[in-house]
């Protein structure tokens, strides 16, 4: 039988591997201690002192992590939420986003920032956002968003070898999602999207959880005679953009969907993108699936309201079919 | 304390460095050469030459948007860095920074900082980074006055000393943040006291003095060294130059005030002290002077006759 573990025990599962096999390692942020494990076993002792509890102070253990960077160090900063990235954002795109290229290339910043972001439920404006577009829109990040087990430690493992600053970003819905995950070790490049259900009707680009979401449409819109192709971006920077125009190209129709406040959000570039680059190959306009332009409300009424939906994006797909 | 004759010379002509280079940029200024903007940190020579004097290539320093003297003290090549304001290739930084992000990992200058508190946490990092590492290194931090009101001073005295990291936070208090006076924006007028929020030691020295201030910092390196944790260093000093640029017209502060600083030039004072202490005859320190001179012309002519960058070149460096 197949080993399944979930989106969490992946996330330890790569840190602890890449703690043992590289002595310059390290995680850091808030409350670790709320979760000392590592894959589910308890913390190897010997790692101890490279898991470091911080103070509340995003803007300088982030800040920490560039000059622990800076000087041959591979840190894992983590942020408990992704909205308290926006305390160090000075850090973030000022400082980690700029050095490298500031420095005419000579600063070498292997930094993970690992932040989970999102609706979970009932957690209201300031714990529930998704903030991808910000880091998109930074040069000088790359930005991970992955959404099963498997590629959540294969891409972090690639995440923390990397030589440049990484936001990688979980979603909190799928922290319990359970998916293959094989014993050995395996490592997943940056920049390759998935096709994870192939269509020729419309293509849905999607990523975290609204990708699994997407797959439930595909579903329900093939009982009703429509073939959808679903890819799982997986990265956003680097953007897999290829693999975004070969499937217009066949579908001849795209819908974007992803958790962002539709306005000024990655789903917006992308459509921008293929309407500039993949034009000629359109059957019909371009369609964004994302949360409505309002902070993510509390009561579940209004949440769900808020959120982009499986009927969403079955919506979108037939007002294009 | 005794402090080798060589050192002492060094730190003359460090000093002397860091004004001559200075002194260049204003009459290029003068002459119509777009640096970009110079924050000159002409007056404040004793900070950065005292502090740096106590470390070595491997130790660290995080830098601010008055920045060049800290470079310099660090070891950062003069023509390296005239390039850079000249927006050539062959600048410190390839032309992508300029005189507010020059950085020289070779010798442990981990950049300056264009946002004021943005290098703080920076140097804390690199101090995290040494006791993980278990070496024998320090970091330093250098910030102003108006630094010590953001919030990541705070944070990173309060890390540093639960951690008891080896950093040293050197304050240059020069009495204004841009045209704010410190005398109006700190709550507490001596930024050392501060230090006692968080544990730590905090010293407030004459930044005027080189002495004073190798004196302060190399006692705290030894704490840093030898595992005791971080210090707050506040120097007292003075910028002579304004906010940034070469003018010297100041409508926050006046004449008078300048002057009986610059009574106190700390050139010009330990010029004295060191012919007085026997330790340099008045000759020798002019051929240390003129040396200087010779190595800024030719650091100007290297910068003249360097390649200008591709335009293309800014597509590149973005990652590494």
């Amino acid at each position: 039988m197949q080993r399944e573990i979930t989106c969490n025990q992946a996330i330890n599962e790569a840190i602890g591997e890449e703690m043992k096999r590289n002595s310059t390692v390290f995680l850091m942020g808030e409350d670790l201690y709320g979760n000392p494990t590592f894959g589910g076993k308890p913390l190897d002792l010997s790692l101890k002192k490279r898991v470091l509890n911080t103070p509340i102070s995003e803007p300088s253990f982030v800040g920490a992590g560039l000059g622990a960077a800076l000087t041959g160090m591979r840190p894992i900063v983590k942020l408990m939420f992704v909205d308290f990235s926006l305390m160090a954002l000075d850090q973030i795109i000022n400082q980690i986003a700029k050095i490298t290229y500031m420095s005419g290339g000579n600063a070498k910043v292997p930094l993970v920032i690992w932040a989970p972001e999102g609706a979970s439920g009932r957690s209201a404006a300031q714990h529930s956002q998704s903030l991808e577009g910000i880091f998109v829109g930074t040069p000088g990040l790359k930005v991970i968003t992955p959404s099963t087990p498997y590629d959540v430690k294969g891409l972090f493992k690639t995440a923390i070898r990397d030589n440049n600053p990484v936001i990688f970003l979980t979603h909190k819905r799928l922290n319990y999602l359970k998916g293959h995950v094989p014993e050995e070790e395996y490592l997943i490049p940056f920049g390759q999207g998935t096709i994870k259900r192939k269509g020729d009707d419309v293509t849905i680009v999607s990523w975290l959880y609204t990708l699994n979401k997407s797959l439930v449409a595909a579903e329900q819109l093939k009982n009703e005679g429509i073939s959808v192709e679903v890819i799982d971006l997986r990265t956003l920077v680097p953007l897999d953009s290829k693999l975004i125009l070969d499937s217009v190209k066949k579908t001849g129709r795209l819908v974007v969907a992803e958790e962002e406040a539709k306005r000024g959000s990655v789903a917006s570039e992308i459509a921008a993108f293929v309407a500039e680059e993949g034009f000629q190959y359109l059957k019909a306009p371009i369609k964004r699936v994302a949360s409505k332009n309002v902070p993510i409300p509390f009561a579940k009424t209004m949440e769900d309201f808020v959120l982009p939906q499986v009927g969403d994006i079955v919506k979108a797909v037939k007002d294009i079919i | 304390m005794n402090i080798s004759k060589s050192k002492l010379i060094n730190m003359y002509e460090k000093m002397v460095q860091i004004r001559l280079f200075e002194e260049e940029i204003i009459k290029l200024i003068g002459l119509g050469q777009p640096l970009g903007m110079a924050h000159l940190y002409i007056g404040e020579e004793a900070v950065a030459v005292g502090v740096c004097s106590n470390f070595l290539d491997d130790d660290y320093i995080v830098s601010t948007h008055r920045g060049h003297g800290h470079c310099i003290a660090k070891g950062v090549k003069i023509k390296y860095m005239m390039a850079e304001l000249f927006q050539k290739k062959t600048g410190t930084n390839k032309g992508k920074g300029g005189s507010m992000h020059i950085a020289d990992f070779t010798v442990g200058m981990l950049g300056a900082c264009g946002i004021v508190g943005g290098g703080i946490p920076i140097a804390t990092g690199s101090g995290l980074s040494i006791k993980l590492r278990e070496t024998n290194q320090v970091a330093a931090a250098f910030f102003g006055d108006g630094a010590t009101n953001q919030g990541t001073f705070h944070e990173s005295l309060n890390m540093a000393s639960i951690w008891k990291l080896p950093v040293l936070y050197i304050c240059e208090n020069n009495l204004y943040g841009m045209f704010t006076p410190a005398s109006y924006a700190l709550s507490v007028q001596d930024v050392s006291k501060k230090a006692e929020a968080y544990g730590i030691p905090g010293v407030t020295v004459n930044g005027m003095d080189v002495i004073d201030v190798y004196e302060v910092t190399n006692q705290a390196v030894k704490r840093a060294r030898n595992g005791l944790g971080p210090t707050l260093i506040e120097c007292k000093t003075y910028r002579y130059y304004e906010h940034y640029g070469s003018s010297t017209d100041s409508f926050y502060r006046t004449k008078e005030e300048c002057e009986k600083w610059k009574q106190r030039d700390p050139i010009k004072n330990f010029r004295i002290r060191l012919i007085n202490d026997g330790v340099l005859t008045e000759d020798k320190l002019y051929g240390i002077e003129e040396k200087v001179n010779a190595e800024i012309e030719e650091a100007v002519k290297f910068a003249e006759e360097s390649p200008n960058p591709n335009p293309e070149d800014a597509l590149e460096d973005l990652f590494v």
